[in-house]
């Protein structure tokens, strides 16, 4: 089951389920907090699915990079991280 | 309204009310997020801000009570970018324009596209027959890494018409409520263009557009070339020369009745863009721009280097009461049309706009 949670500054504007979830990739786990709070998908991603150009994912402690497909591999113990790039200000 | 206002800053929304003549801060909404443009309260108390918030994105709020309590509506989005499609990301950057008419809301974004809402904000639909123009390629961004639409000005007389100012894109309009749009910039001049291309409408950078509620086929821009003006509904447009101080600066505002009265916030030049000579000063024509008055009385005369943005002049519907509102949140108030000023605050946020209503 991989973990998702997200960065608190979220809160002030929408619900931020933490979320558990057998999912093979970023996008799958993502796609289950959505599904939990549509309004979270576009605080996250724009409208072309692509990763928010000042929001950063980590997983296990490293960066995710498919920021276009959201395709990076989760482990099956994967603990997922969305923050707010500090290139937002 | 005349005695209400709002100004949405780089950290905030803020509610002004006038009081015994002085405009007061009275409620402050959205404290420390970017409110890029609003739509002031309708009759019925039913208005829009609009947030760019750094990390998530842009985000629409809607009150019913005119700014008293908030709730977050639909944001516009772009449709699916097609596979291959030249040019700008289809991606909401900005709100940049707001207006309202006939149970129409408009947005006009960066990078380019407008946006319509029939259902108060639940939803918005891209404006397709603009957005899928071809020469929508040739805009390019000024002040911003895109293009973007700052002014839109509905026909209150005509169903279905209306104008849009682009930089850098040219003046757009419609007589078919949105379904065709032509090119309505003939007269212009872009002086930052190859020579060969000045008079090129489709690149012109009107910086912003007015448009006067009782006489609408006369409108005023001011222009990154200087000023010009059009009394036939847009479809061309001669320059005004005269203006003093500088004919470079990026506000406007006329008359609600008189359409040959219009003011002008200048600013030194593109290339130093601080008022001249450190003096905050409006220039006022009421002659159509054969002449001008520049006003200075009660705006800082020395050291000043507040610049006033598209956004940052409003005048009310009394055609007397006006405010402008500096990029580094200076805010300045006259009662008298800017025969004289006074200061509100210098203290504000950078000042995105400014207001009434």
């Amino acid at each position: 089951m991989a973990h998702v949670t997200f960065t608190s500054q979220l809160r002030r504007f929408t619900e931020t389920p933490e979320v558990e979830a057998p999912a093979a990739t970023l996008i799958e786990v993502l796609e289950v907090a959505f599904a939990r709070n549509p309004r979270l998908r576009a605080y996250v991603l724009d409208e072309q699915g692509h990763l928010r150009a000042n929001v950063v994912v980590f997983i296990d402690g490293v960066r995710s990079r498919d920021r276009l497909m959201l395709g990076d591999v989760l482990q099956p113990r994967s603990r997922v991280h969305v923050l707010q790039a500090l290139s937002g200000g | 309204m005349n005695d209400r206002a709002w100004i949405a800053t780089r950290k905030g929304l803020f509610e002004l009310r006038l009081r015994r003549s002085a405009w007061q801060i009275e409620r402050v909404s959205f404290l420390g997020e970017p409110v890029s443009m609003l739509q002031p309260p309708a009759a019925d108390g039913f208005m829009l801000a609009a947030l760019n918030l750094g990390h998530f994105g842009v985000k629409v709020h809607a009150s019913d009570d005119a700014g008293a309590s908030w709730h977050e509506v639909a944001t516009p989005a772009y449709p699916p970018q097609p596979e291959g499609a030249e040019g700008v990301p289809w991606k909401l950057v900005q709100i940049w324009s707001l207006a309202q008419a006939r149970g129409s809301l408009w947005a006009g974004t960066l990078p380019g596209g407008l946006f319509r809402s029939g259902d108060r904000a639940r939803s918005w639909q891209l404006v397709e027959p603009l957005w899928l123009r071809p020469e929508r390629g040739e805009w390019f961004g000024g002040g911003y890494d895109v293009p973007g639409i700052h002014s839109i000005c509905p026909h209150p007389q005509h169903a279905g018409e209306l104008v849009v100012g682009i930089s850098c894109g040219g003046v757009w309009g419609t007589l078919d409520d949105g379904a065709s749009w032509t090119l309505r910039a003939r007269g212009m001049r872009a002086a930052f263009m190859p020579p060969e291309r000045e008079d090129d409408q489709n690149i012109q950078d009107p910086h912003a557009i007015v448009r006067c509620a009782a006489l609408p086929d006369v409108l005023w821009c001011q222009h990154h070339n200087g000023i010009w003006r059009s009394t036939d509904n847009a479809a061309s447009w001669h320059e005004i020369t005269t203006a003093p101080v500088s004919n470079f600066g990026f506000a406007v505002a006329v008359h609600p009745r008189d359409a040959d009265t219009a003011w002008f916030a200048p600013a030194l030049a593109d290339e130093r863009r601080v008022p001249r000579d450190g003096a905050l000063v409006v220039n006022r024509t009421r002659d159509g721009g054969t002449t001008f008055e520049t006003l200075r009385a009660g705006l800082p005369q020395s050291h000043c280097y507040d610049l006033v943005y598209r956004h940052g002049l409003a005048l009310a519907e009394d055609g007397r009461s006006l405010l402008i509102g500096s990029t580094t949140g200076g805010l300045w108030a006259s009662l008298d049309g800017g025969d004289e000023w006074s200061t509100v605050s210098m203290n504000l946020p950078p000042i995105y706009a400014v207001r009434f209503g």
